[in-house]
């Protein structure tokens, strides 16, 4: 057997006091082309115990995990593993010192069974063949050891639920001899019966010795299980305080409560809520379900909700990428049966996707071809007027660019954002579905970005913004709309607490322990 | 985000077209392997002309350029379906089975020559209409469905035909492919396969600068942002198709004229075409390059074999070169495309934010969740 | 304990693939009756597993090249390499046989080599490296070799010859071989490797697997391989011949078989089984049309959409991206 740990630690039972860290960070700083995002962050991760990491989007949790599996190289700061100074410089470091990572994409092979995936590169032989009824024994022994049972070794990993696939990633951690793993909302994807498998895994990692760092957005989870919580805010390290201390409010308000207030601009004078421009009534698909949703004109409606929860989709549905197959939809009033993505474009819709360079944008083309790719593609007849006016909309939006025939994939992503609204902005679109609309750019850029989404909602078009950043939801939005587990779980005037956001998004409040 | 650094402030001028002096952008644009194919023809010309001072009279030129144009249209027809990042291997079946089928349905009939020219258009049509649904609605890599239907209609061509020349077209059809106009001043004759060749240079030129054009590309770069954006990316690449099975089509007639009707004509054709677009820098896998430069890649190659010919190397050793040109071009022409366009780095402007330049990587994005986006094909 | 028991089992591909060649040889044994002949006797049986020997080898080397998610489309100039090289070494001379293999072998694993290292360190895709290496070859082979060159010596032609009962000796010898390739697919590190770079690349190398080794080993080994069928068909014909492997086609009939047996396009996933189900298939449509005479030209058309509609059925096949959380109820249902 090579999967029970035998290191000293394992001998510590859980929940006693706290013995030597086995993983000591010290003032770890992290920025990315002059824009900190994490700054003198200190962690300790003891052996038996599981460390909470929790903040908003955008407080570096994800940059601190990255540089603790090696993804990352900090700017400064030490890594000490079991009194011993490391420093990654690849993954595979990291994984070799005993910290293993399970990130939210899985790195596993569909196609590959879960016992050739957890033995990847390092199968057991015997002679120079490899020995597959030991490879699957000692899975099946890994399973146990995590209290799974039903799991067949030589299942493959397509035919697996997410939850199924998050077992296999932990298991191939921790056949890793990992002394440290961390985890990446590992519920994010999750459904509540789950959960409750995740939780049973983890407590019995702990008790075995390893040191866990769970990242979860959902407090519940957080005091369900951990036992030390660290909160990062900015990039900067709040408080790490053992759990037992804190309650939801406290929690809450050491996340929350950035000075935001001046950053938002205002409505725009004159801004006037008219008739719904958007309406659906009971629309689901495969990710969503009974969602009842209106946007009127001169509104900005946020979708708030955590990782998975189905906001995304839920743009995907209204704009005919999933199209959603019950409900229905009104666009200004007339139903209409949004089959794909043109469907909606001609009903009068607009999406800025979430991920520009996967879905948004063609790098290799000039601003011009990008700027004008949606009227080309769907009203071919309006581009020579669209092509007249767009120097002045490029120059409103204030894309800094050399020329308008500078290749797009040159931009930074705040050019390559305005870029992305100026090939919708040409089509006229009443309704503006915008998913994450600030990632990943500058703070000017931002700016200008929040203008335009009040320039619009002035001229009478209905703007629908999915956020993970909760000061953005709130400040920008006239309504804000909560999903939670595919579902709308409530609504808030704009305005709202963070913290009643946060609650509706968690299913603190509305439930409780209940689940 | 936690960004502390000032932005620039912004300029509100209208963005203009172009930056540089048109010296400068022409000068780029060489540096492009798209712009470097045009250098190549003419290092190639001078070359040739060196090793045999003849050809360099206009007259020559011209028929040179005559004998060349079949395979410049198919390299234009190529280039559509190259550049919305797919293949068209079924380009010579289609150019055999339409010099066949001129062969026979023509005869010595002058009056059959306009609808049996209506026919082989439909005919071509037909094909590329095929290529193209079962590449977008059934999902089968376009190189399957291409090498597929060129396999299935040379079979039928040859089962037709018996595998020999048959059928023998009227001259008057014939004279599409090796007539001209007489008593031109300077060139003496000027061919119609040059003119058919010219026209279609300007068409295709006209097509790319429309919103079709410029779509198609679009979709070859990143056919997921085409799909967000509303293009019907099924019926833009079936289009494509269809321009290059009539692009053979229409090489197929001039070939009656200059090679015969003969099943073989046309082998290889297909592996010339996408040795003369990748020659001319365009990316496989769809996105960039320009229809001329696929046009000049043809003229260019076609040159490089005359050069051989020049130099007494056996015209056997063609397909080698071309084996290696197309191994070489295709792992140069991604890279060069970058150096080309790159801006100066100082004149790149420094920007707070992670995600600038094309070198960003997913990865190094802060706080960005690390969903990847669909999984792309490997070593692509 | 947790219970994770819940499995659903599809019907394996493999399976599908056996099933689907029981039908054809359940129909062509039907029309080889109908039209007076019997599909079971020797003679016909030999014939058929002679057909499968040739395109086998060349099969089992591109199901390697396309799990790890490249492609061979050289292979025919392989052949026709092997056959010549074979042939000129051997020269007639029995004691030549085995510099013939030996260098015959040589030099396929040199082009194999030299297409890997393309796919690998040029990043070149498969597809292109090899028809330019393809091309390559065939213009060296066209210059050189006019016409037939070389022979093969009596004791050499045997092993094209001789029959065990119904089984000739190649396509044991080709069996053979895909039960090695069978092993190293699923019992050795390498075999593992490839599947795994084939899936993912990036998932491979940050699980420790050095992404290129298996990639270059594959094209090596479908190389070989094509070499052995090369040596079989000059064991057959006698003669090195600059053109026997392009006559064939075995490029297209090739990948045609490996994707009706069921692996991936894309790389990944497949298996050295079921490309032998592939292989069998065509090799009784093949026999099945020409005991009815088809013309061999109609016999290339109806491969040509054999080969297309197999792979849209695969394509069919495909799953979606991510678990669903509600039922996607059908959109007919619901207007209904």
């Amino acid at each position: 057997m090579s999967l029970v740990l035998t290191h000293d630690a394992a001998q510590v039972p859980a929940g006693t006091a706290a013995t030597e860290p086995v993983l000591r960070a010290r003032g770890i700083t992290k920025s990315f082309l002059g824009n900190v995002v994490l700054e003198d962050a200190d962690l300790d991760l003891v052996p038996g115990q599981v460390h909470g990491l929790v903040g908003e989007n955008g407080a570096g949790k994800s940059t601190l995990m990255k540089v603790l599996a090696g993804v990352h190289q900090p700017d400064a700061g030490t890594l000490e593993i079991a009194g011993e100074e490391r420093r990654f410089s690849h993954p595979l470091q990291a994984q070799h010192a005993g910290i293993s990572t399970v990130f939210q994409e899985f790195n596993l092979l569909p196609d590959r069974t879960i016992a050739e995936n957890i033995y990847l590169g390092r199968e057991p032989r015997r002679g120079p063949l490899v020995d597959t009824a030991r490879m699957q024994r000692e899975t099946a022994e890994l399973l146990a050891s995590l209290g799974v049972e039903g799991l067949d070794p030589g299942a493959r990993v397509r035919t697996l639920s997410v939850a199924e696939q998050q077992v296999v990633e932990i298991a191939k951690a921790i056949s890793h001899e990992a002394r440290i793993i961390s985890m990446d909302e590992p519920t994010a994807a999750l459904a509540g019966h789950e959960v409750e498998l995740l939780y049973a895994i983890v407590r019995r990692l702990t008790a075995r010795g390893v040191a866990i760092l769970y990242v979860s957005h959902r407090l519940k989870e957080i005091f369900d299980l951990c036992d030390t919580v660290t909160v990062l805010k900015d990039g900067r390290l709040v408080a790490s305080r053992p759990a037992a201390e804190l309650d939801e409010a406290t929690l809450v308000r050491l996340m929350v409560g950035r000075t935001i207030s001046a950053f938002f601009p205002d409505r725009v004078e004159g801004t006037e809520v008219g008739d719904v421009e958007l309406r659906l009534a009971g629309a689901g698909n495969g990710y969503v379900d009974g969602v009842d949703l209106e946007v009127r004109s001169g509104e900005i409606v946020g979708l708030a909700g955590l990782q998975g929860s189905g906001r995304t989709e839920l743009l995907e549905g209204i704009f005919g990428i999933r199209p959603f197959s019950r409900g229905s939809v009104e666009v200004g009033g007339r139903a209409v049966r949004m089959r794909s993505p043109r469907a909606a474009v001609r009903a009068g819709l607009a999406l800025v996707t979430e991920d520009r360079k996967a879905t948004g944008l063609a790098l290799n083309q000039t601003i011009a071809v990008n700027a004008l790719g949606v009227v080309r593609a769907v009203f071919p007849r309006n581009t020579s007027q669209a092509r007249g006016t767009l120097p002045g909309l490029l120059s409103s939006l204030e894309v800094s660019a050399r020329s308008m025939d500078q290749e797009v994939q040159f931009l930074s992503g705040g050019n390559q954002q305005k870029v992305v609204l100026a090939r919708w902005l040409g089509t006229t679109p009443q309704v503006v579905l915008l998913d994450e609309p600030t990632r990943g750019i500058d703070v000017g850029a931002k700016r200008a970005i929040y203008d335009l989404m009040r320039a619009l909602a002035a001229e009478g078009k209905a703007v629908l913004m999915v956020s993970s950043e909760l000061p953005e939801v709130i400040g920008m939005s006239d309504r804000i709309v909560v999903m939670r587990d595919g579902r709308v779980a409530g609504e808030l005037p704009g305005g709202a607490e963070e913290v009643e956001v946060l609650g509706l998004a968690t299913g603190a409040a509305a439930e409780g322990m209940a689940r | 985000m936690t960004s502390t650094s000032a932005t620039t402030t912004a300029v509100r001028r209208p963005l203009p077209e172009h930056h540089g002096s048109r010296l400068r952008r022409f000068l780029g644009t060489l540096l492009t392997p798209g712009g470097a194919v045009f250098v190549l023809v003419l290092a190639l010309l001078l070359a040739v002309v060196a090793s045999n001072p003849g050809f360099g009279e206009p007259e020559r030129l011209v028929r040179f350029l005559a004998r060349s144009a079949p395979i410049v249209i198919i390299a234009m027809g190529q280039y559509f379906v190259i550049v919305a990042g797919e293949f068209d291997l079924s380009m010579g079946s289609v150019i055999a089975a339409q010099v066949v089928m001129a062969g026979n349905l023509i005869g010595q009939d002058d009056s059959l020559i306009l609808p049996v020219m209506l026919a082989m258009l439909a005919v071509g049509v037909l094909v590329g209409v095929v290529n193209g649904l079962a590449t977008t609605i059934l999902g089968v890599p376009s190189f399957i469905v291409t090498l597929g239907t060129m396999l299935a209609l040379s079979g039928l061509v040859f089962y037709l035909t018996g595998g020999a020349a048959t059928g023998n077209p009227t001259e008057t059809f014939r004279d599409i492919g090796r007539g001209g106009f007489e008593g031109v001043p300077v060139v003496e004759v000027l061919p119609y396969p040059l003119l058919i060749m010219v026209v279609l240079a300007v068409f295709c030129v006209w097509l790319s600068g429309r919103p079709y054009g410029r779509t198609l590309v679009a979709t070859g770069d990143n056919p997921d942002a085409a799909t967000f954006s509303g293009s019907r990316v099924w019926l833009v690449k079936t289009q494509a198709f269809v321009l290059s099975s009539l692009s053979a089509t229409v090489a197929g007639i001039i070939l009656v004229g200059q090679a015969g009707v003969h099943p073989s004509v046309g082998r290889g054709y297909e592996f010339i075409a996408i040795t003369a677009v990748v020659l001319g820098g365009v990316v496989l896998g769809g996105g960039r390059g320009w229809v001329l430069s696929a046009a000049a890649g043809a003229v260019a190659l076609d040159l490089l074999f005359t050069l051989l010919n020049f130099n007494d190397v056996p015209s056997t050793w063609r397909d080698t070169v071309q084996g290696v040109i197309i191994i070489a071009a295709v792992a140069l022409a991604g890279r060069a495309w970058r150096w080309g366009n790159r801006l100066p780095r100082a004149l790149r402007r420094p920007e707070a934010d992670p995600d600038s330049g094309p070198a960003a990587d997913p990865v190094t994005d802060p706080e960005v969740d690390p969903t990847p986006p669909a999984r792309q094909g490997t070593n692509k | 304990m947790i219970d994770l028991g819940r499995r659903r089992r599809r019907l394996d591909t493999t399976a599908l693939v056996y099933l689907a060649l029981l039908g054809v040889v359940v129909v062509g044994a039907v029309l080889t009756a109908a039209s007076g002949r019997n599909f079971f006797s020797t003679g016909n049986i030999i014939a058929i597993l002679t057909l499968t020997s040739t395109l086998g080898f060349v099969a089992i080397g591109q199901t390697l090249v396309i799990i790890v998610g490249s492609l061979d489309l050289s292979v025919p100039y392989v052949i026709s390499l092997a056959s010549i090289v074979g042939g000129g070494v051997m020269a007639g001379q029995t004691g030549n046989v085995v510099f013939g293999v030996l260098a015959a072998l040589g030099a396929c694993a040199l082009v194999g080599l030299v297409s890997g290292l393309i796919v690998t360190k040029l990043a070149v895709h498969g597809f292109i490296a090899t028809l330019g290496m393809g091309l390559i070859i065939s213009g060296y082979l066209a210059t050189n070799y006019q016409g037939n060159f070389g022979s093969a010596p009596r004791g050499f032609q045997l092993v094209g010859i001789t029959v065990f009962g119904p089984v000739p000796l190649s396509t044991l010898i080709m069996l053979g071989c895909a039960a090695l390739g069978v092993v190293l697919l699923t019992r050795t590190r390498i075999g593992h490797q490839m599947y795994a770079v084939g899936g993912s690349r990036e998932v491979s190398r940050l699980s420790g697997v050095r992404a290129d080794v298996p990639v270059v080993v594959a094209h090596v080994l479908c190389s070989v391989l094509s070499g052995f069928a090369g040596l079989l068909l000059l064991a057959r014909t006698s003669v090195g011949s600059p053109t026997i492997g392009s006559q064939g086609g075995y490029d297209l009939m090739s990948i045609a078989a490996v994707v009706l047996g069921g692996t991936l396009l894309a790389g990944g996933r497949g298996s050295i089984v079921g490309t032998i189900g592939g292989v069998a298939i065509f090799a009784v449509l093949g026999n099945v049309m020409s005991v009815l005479e088809v013309n061999s030209f109609l016999q290339d058309v109806v491969r040509g959409l054999v080969i297309v509609v197999a792979v849209a059925v695969y394509a069919r096949r495909a799953i979606p991206r991510r678990p669903t959380r509600f039922p996607v109820r059908a959109v007919a249902e619901e207007a209904a």
